[in-house]
């Protein structure tokens, strides 16, 4: 059996294809068109890598900030369940979700079923998500992959006092006028990053094991720091954590499509 | 008498001359790496501009976020006070100054003397701020100055609810990729940075007149939309609404010097 999920994100769609139970192939992309087009660009993408075409899918889902606007899917669902649904998926033993993604937080509790049972998110301000750090990389023209090591050489990082990511972006800008080494002014802002994420997901109650989700947990010093300020142990999954969403999907994809 | 004021601010630094109670020089810059640089450099365009040098200057206030690290400055002043009293000099009538800036936005309540009576003021969110419109028109590659022009001729302005500036930076993709035209979108963009401005103006109340300093106050279709949406029309200023601040300065650096002569 062959089924979709979809996660159409504000900055990056995802499509993961899964044939009885196993991810044959999957896609991320850029958003730079409309959402519809994307969808059936990235479809078209990992069906075409798995050797299917759309008739061989017999049932898919779309979640995420653009889930209406995928036309083929058969059903669409909120973020959180399908997240819950994938990490759970991954890693069985997930109790706490934190997923940072382009411009939102998400920290959810789930239960042995995989049900969210609590969750926080960040509100109307995208502090401390991944555009942030892309803001920042923009501004000291850096590399948003290699934030995360250059940080780890910093043994005094700066201290970044504004939230907002646009002053944030003016405010590295500053600091290196005023001649503060580069890794420390990257180091700070994993810090102010960090101090920020677990506040957000301080206020579910964290409880082991805990799951780091989305592009930012590709960032070995968030996931490390986070773990740290919240005294845990992080755990990250072993596919690209952007498809977490979309994996979600998949899965639930199959589950209607074994009922129907 | 000859007196000055010097303003740094977060995006731009700015210096006014004034010889007997009228403005004789002034000077607008993008700011230098440091605040010294930023006010030494605008200070030397004025006096040349002027015909004259530092020797000149009876008194000097500065204001702004860098105010207190410039050298030539005999004094310094919050901007919050410099804005409220340089916009009440220009005009005797106002009340209320809503000064929109690079990174902050404050709305000052001055009494018939120029003086503080009430603010706020927005520093820590992007929204609401020149910063804001900066990185809008960037997303819509289009300058800044051409915002307001661009807005004022759509007749469909686009929706954009966001008040994060990255949320509607997104906004302003989607709107692109859906093919909305640049005016259209441009429009949108004036009219969320009107409401967000509006909704600190609220804060405090509208007590008229009131005018609009600052940057901001350049772009003709959030000044419009602003007034709009406060069913006031503000007061037309007769200086460049980015030289308040440092005209403010002037003013205080002028009351010091008549206080010294006592």
């Amino acid at each position: 059996m062959i089924v979709a999920g979809f996660d159409l994100g504000t900055l990056a769609a995802k499509a993961v294809i899964l044939r009885d139970g196993e991810i044959v192939s999957s896609e991320i992309r850029g958003i730079k068109a409309v959402p519809e087009k994307v969808a059936q660009d990235i479809l078209d993408k990992a069906l075409s890598q798995a050797g299917l075409s759309q008739e061989d899918v017999v049932y898919s889902v779309s979640t995420g900030w653009g889930r209406k606007r995928v036309p083929f899917a058969n059903l669409d669902m909120a973020d959180m369940p399908c997240l819950a649904k994938g990490a759970k998926w991954l890693i069985p033993s997930a109790r706490t979700v934190i997923d940072v993604g382009g411009q939102s937080i998400r920290a959810l509790s789930i239960n042995e079923a995989g049900k969210v049972l609590e969750y926080n998110t960040n509100d109307k301000c995208a502090a401390a998500t991944g555009r942030f750090l892309e803001l920042v990389a923009e501004a000291l023209e850096l590399k948003l992959e290699e934030l995360a090591s250059l940080a780890a050489q910093s043994k005094e990082p700066a201290k970044i006092s504004s939230q907002c990511c646009v002053f944030a972006e003016s405010e590295v800008v500053t600091l290196v006028n005023e001649g503060i080494n580069l890794i420390d002014i990257v180091a700070g802002v994993h810090d102010s990053i960090v101090r920020r994420l677990a506040a957000t997901s301080g206020t579910i109650g964290i409880v082991e094991d805990v799951v780091m989700t989305g592009g930012c947990a590709k960032n070995e010093r968030l996931v490390g720091s986070l773990g740290k300020q919240l005294k845990v142990d992080i755990k990250t999954v072993d596919v690209d954590p952007q498809l977490v969403g979309a994996i979600g999907a998949a899965v639930i994809a199959q589950e209607k499509a074994s009922a129907a | 008498m000859v007196i000055a004021g010097c303003d740094v601010g977060s995006l731009s630094a700015e210096a006014v001359i004034m010889k007997d109670g009228s403005i004789v020089a002034s000077e607008i810059i993008r700011v230098r790496p440091r605040p010294e640089q930023s006010a030494s450099d605008v200070m030397d365009a004025a006096l040349s501009k002027a015909g004259m040098t530092y020797k000149d200057i009876e008194g000097c206030f500065s204001t702004g976020y860098g105010r207190e690290k410039i050298p030539f400055a005999s004094g310094n002043i919050s901007e919050i006070s410099c804005h409220g009293k340089g916009a009440q000099w220009l005009i005797p009538s106002v009340r209320t100054v809503i000064d929109v800036g690079g990174q902050d936005c404050k709305v000052i309540k001055v009494d018939e003397n120029g003086k503080l009576v009430n603010f706020v003021m927005n520093d820590k969110c992007a929204a609401g701020t020149g910063r804001f419109l900066e990185f809008m028109a960037k997303v819509l590659g289009i300058g800044i100055e051409d915002l307001g022009p661009q807005g004022l001729s759509s007749e469909q302005p686009v929706s954009i609810t966001s008040f994060c500036s990255v949320y509607a930076e997104t906004e302003v993709l989607h709107s692109i990729y859906e093919g909305k035209a640049v005016a259209d979108i441009a429009a949108g963009i004036n009219h969320a940075m009107s409401e967000r401005v509006k909704a600190l103006v609220k804060r405090v109340g509208v007590e008229e007149d009131i005018c609009i300093t600052g940057g901001v106050a350049k772009n003709t279709g959030v000044v419009k939309n602003l007034e709009a949406a406060l069913q006031v029309s503000a007061q037309k200023l007769t200086v460049d609404p980015q030289l308040i601040g440092a005209l403010g300065a002037a003013l205080f650096a002028r009351e010091a010097l008549a206080n010294q002569n006592r």
